[in-house]
């Protein structure tokens, strides 16, 4: 197999700002991300806790992808792939993914005197989300039932968005709408929703909190609605984006769901042996290193190619592999748990179900092999 | 820095222009697809030849010293003219044994003797090497081997038999594992390691024809062979250990080796191309749904297999398991190699059945062909299987 020669760019760069994030994220999940503190929070309301929030607001992570100009420290999404694939390393969860989808897709469509308004804000600690699925599930971002039109400069939405994470905590929604027959985003604040708009759902990663918003009776000034031109471009580099943070969070989980599996491979017997001499479990382990070791290089790749053309096929292959490989690792780890393995109480299902559900957002490795397909073939 | 990235630039130029210079024709006659299946003189005059002109123009054997024959420079010039060769689909360079384990187990451990005995000749192909590990009894278990080596005087007298010797009919050194004391407690106390040569009175080989009908390894016959004391590596009865380090080398685990492709490449690329010519229910199979997912796939896993060899140099992000891609190299690429040659022939509809020597069947029989040599490095070199079982032990911490 041939190497990539080419020496101007290398597919994978990882500078020392990088590497320092990396570690300080580490050291920074490991102590506050405790497998019982996960617990503990699986039953909360909120889903996260509120003081480690604003230690990641301290730590500068909401603004690490936003030019300094507003307020950020502009180290670019390069830089929020460790702090993924970290907190996903240690079911972290925090609004910490919604918000930058959020303040990335405003940095990208939104006009200066918009970003003006509110990127200095998420900066500080503002908690933002998206609002872009809709009932039918589907992972076209362009496909889009709700509605806004415009009285003078007021708009009036209607309709529901599904999937908006985070949503009970957060201070601004992105949501994209119809408007004038055309996709559009339009920004909205806490204050301007009904009560009553959001309804929590019931998903399969209880890690993650969910919520139904209705639209319904929402006003919003047109001034909070992005440049029309921009709408397609900015749901183009969400889609990117959530796929490259989901396939960092998978490539963590699989990291740590595999060393789950080893520790009950090196300590439980069965027929007086340690059941890790068994090949039948010892082979499908390695196949999960190997699935993990090709996610990684597919990530940091797609991470350093992400200002290039390449973008897209990286950020999709990232994903397919990241999917197959992470929902493989979690479904072994159940089996090799045995009876234990089908408990609430073994750490297995956690990664599983969260794996699971990541492969469900902006799409499953099917669907991007489907879409890599005109991009690698023709 | 800066200088020294120019000069690689240069220097990479320099590669491409004179390999599109001097790859030679396609001979009249079919080459083997790696150095575990030259069966034929004109395979091995032909490949040697052009294995002697790469090293006479300075790209083989870069990194090595050059007080042996080696050209000094960085590894990194090494690595332009290996992915270079594969590129532009060079023939392979045919002494691998020596080139990538022996020769770097010699400068790893050799004596100054042996450095300056060897080096030269495993470069231009001069002194072909192969290597003696396997016997009919005892493979994956290589601890047990039996071939006997026993001191007489200032020689050992070997008896016994070794197998699948690729090269065996050409060699003029072998790399040979025996027991030089078969009392041991331990099976692996017991063994030796030989730099021993080849051409003595009671050694013999006999080719052996394989699975595709071609030849390309040997068993190789020890009757009363008399070798020197000198040509042993290491001390008695640390054959093991030294075996091991060759391993480490063989499978790509250990740095060191003097570069250059041992097999010809085979790309994703190449089958979309052939699934651009292949009819599959009258129409091109590129158009079907099955093949384009399958050809994704595979595009995935060879970009990721790529992108793994550039991670494994950045050291924060291969910390948890820093040996975890080197370890895998060979299981990872060869049991790729054999899946994707099994897509190959299945996406030509019936006309994937034609072999070598059909004249209509695809790129002169190459998938088919090429799928049953696939196994070369799927078993030899330590089968997936045992690959497997060593990551696992090694790299994971599993237990035996
Ligand atoms: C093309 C080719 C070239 C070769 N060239 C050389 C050469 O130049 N020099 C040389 O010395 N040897 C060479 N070999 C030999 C090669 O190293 C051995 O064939 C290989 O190590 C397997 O040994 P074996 O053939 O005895 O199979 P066995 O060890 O008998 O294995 C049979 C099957 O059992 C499986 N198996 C065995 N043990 C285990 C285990 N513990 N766990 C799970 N599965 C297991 C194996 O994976 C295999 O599928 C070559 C082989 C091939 C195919």
């Amino acid at each position: 197999m041939s190497e990539d020669s080419n020496i101007k760019s290398a597919p994978i760069s990882f500078n020392d700002e990088q590497v320092m994030l990396l570690d300080t994220a580490m050291s920074f999940c490991r102590e506050k991300s405790s497998v019982a503190r996960v617990r503990d929070l699986l039953l909360s309301d909120s889903g996260y806790d509120a003081g480690i929030w604003q230690e990641i607001v301290a730590l500068g992570w909401t603004g690490i992808a936003i030019p300094e100009e507003f307020g950020g420290s502009e180290l670019g999404v390069n830089a929020l792939v460790p702090i993924a694939e970290t907190m996903g390393r240690f079911l972290l969860t925090t609004p910490f993914i919604s918000t930058t989808l959020a303040s990335q897709m405003i940095l990208q469509g939104a006009s200066e005197e918009q970003k003006t308004r509110w990127l200095p804000g998420i900066c500080e600690g503002l908690i933002a989300s998206i609002a872009i699925t809709e009932d039918e599930g589907s992972w076209d971002l362009e496909d889009i039932r709700c509605k806004a039109i415009a009285h003078e400069d007021v708009l009036h939405l209607s309709g529901s968005k599904t999937f908006v994470f985070d949503a009970r905590k957060a201070d601004i929604f992105v949501v994209s709408v119809m408007y004038e027959g055309m996709p559009a985003l339009v920004v909205l604040e806490k204050d301007q929703l009904n009560e009553n708009a959001l309804r929590r759902e019931v998903i399969i990663d209880e890690t993650r909190r969910s919520f139904r918003l209705t639209l319904d009776g929402v006003q919003v000034k047109t001034r909070n609605m992005l440049p029309a031109g921009n709408t397609i471009s900015t749901l183009a580099h969400l889609n990117m984006l959530a796929n490259l943070l989901l396939s960092a969070e998978l490539a963590g989980g699989t990291a740590a769901v595999l060393n789950v599996v080893i520790e009950y491979l090196t300590t439980r017997k069965q027929f007086d042996r340690l059941i890790g001499s068994y090949q039948s479990l010892k082979h499908p382990t390695v196949e999960i290193l190997l699935g993990l070791e090709s996610m990684r290089s597919l990530v940091y790749h797609a991470a350093t190619v992400w200002d290039e053309q390449q973008r897209e096929v990286a950020v999709r292959m990232a994903k397919a592999q990241a999917c197959e490989a992470a929902i493989f690792a979690g479904d072994r780890a159940v089996q090799f748990h045995g009876g234990f393995g089908f408990t609430y109480e073994c750490d297995a299902q956690l990664y599983l179900r969260r794996a699971l559900c990541s492969q469900l957002l902006f799409g499953d490795a099917a669907h991007h092999r489907k879409h890599l397909a005109p991009l690698l073939l023709s | 820095m800066q200088e020294n990235r120019a000069s690689l630039e240069a220097f990479k130029a320099e590669v491409v222009a004179w390999f599109e210079a001097n790859i030679p024709e396609q001979p009249g006659f079919l080459l083997p697809e790696s150095f575990m299946e030259v069966g034929t003189d004109q395979q091995f005059e032909f490949l040697r030849t052009w294995q002697r002109k790469v090293y006479e123009a300075g790209y083989l054997g870069m990194s090595w010293p050059e007080a042996y024959g080696g050209g000094g420079y960085p590894q990194a010039y090494q690595d332009i003219v290996t992915s270079e060769m594969a590129r532009q689909n060079a023939p392979f360079m045919m002494n691998t044994i020596g080139l990538n384990w022996a020769g770097p187990l010699i400068l790893h451990m050799g004596s100054e003797d042996a450095k300056n005995r060897y080096i030269k000749g495993i470069l231009n192909a001069d002194d072909i090497w192969c290597q003696g590990f396997s016997e009919p009894d005892h493979g994956s278990d290589l601890g047990k081997v039996q071939t006997k080596a026993v001191l007489d005087g200032n020689e050992y007298r070997v008896n016994g038999s070794k197998i699948w010797t690729s090269l065996g009919s050409y060699a003029k050194y072998m790399i040979l594992l025996a027991r030089t004391n078969p009392d041991t407690e331990s099976k692996y106390a017991g063994l030796s390691f030989f730099l021993s040569p080849m051409h003595v009175p009671g050694i013999e080989t006999r080719p052996i024809r394989k699975l595709t009908g071609e030849y390309g390894f040997t068993q190789t016959f020890f009757n009363d062979a008399r070798i020197p004391t000198s040509c042993i590596m290491g001390n008695e009865g640390e054959g093991w250990q030294v075996a091991m380090t060759t391993l480490m080398f063989e499978r790509g685990a250990a740095g060191g080796q003097a570069g250059g492709i041992s097999m010809i490449d085979l790309r994703v690329d190449d089958v979309v191309e052939l699934a651009r010519e292949a009819k599959r229910d009258g129409a091109p199979a590129i158009e079907d749904y099955y093949v384009r997912e399958q050809l994704v796939r595979f595009l995935i896993e060879e970009k990721a297999n790529q992108l793994s060899r550039v991670r494994a140099r950045i050291p924060a992000l291969v910390s948890e398991r820093p040996s975890a891609i080197a370890m895998s190299g060979k299981l990872r690429t060869s049991e790729f190699r054999r899946r994707l040659c099994q897509l190959a022939i299945g996406l030509q509809g019936a006309n994937g059945a034609r072999f070598i020597g059909d004249s209509q069947s695809a790129d002169a029989g190459k998938w088919p062909r090429s799928y049953l040599n696939a196994f070369s490095a799927t078993i030899g070199g330590g089968t997936s299987q045992i690959q497997a079982n060593i990551i696992g032990e090694r790299v994971l911490g599993l237990p035996k």
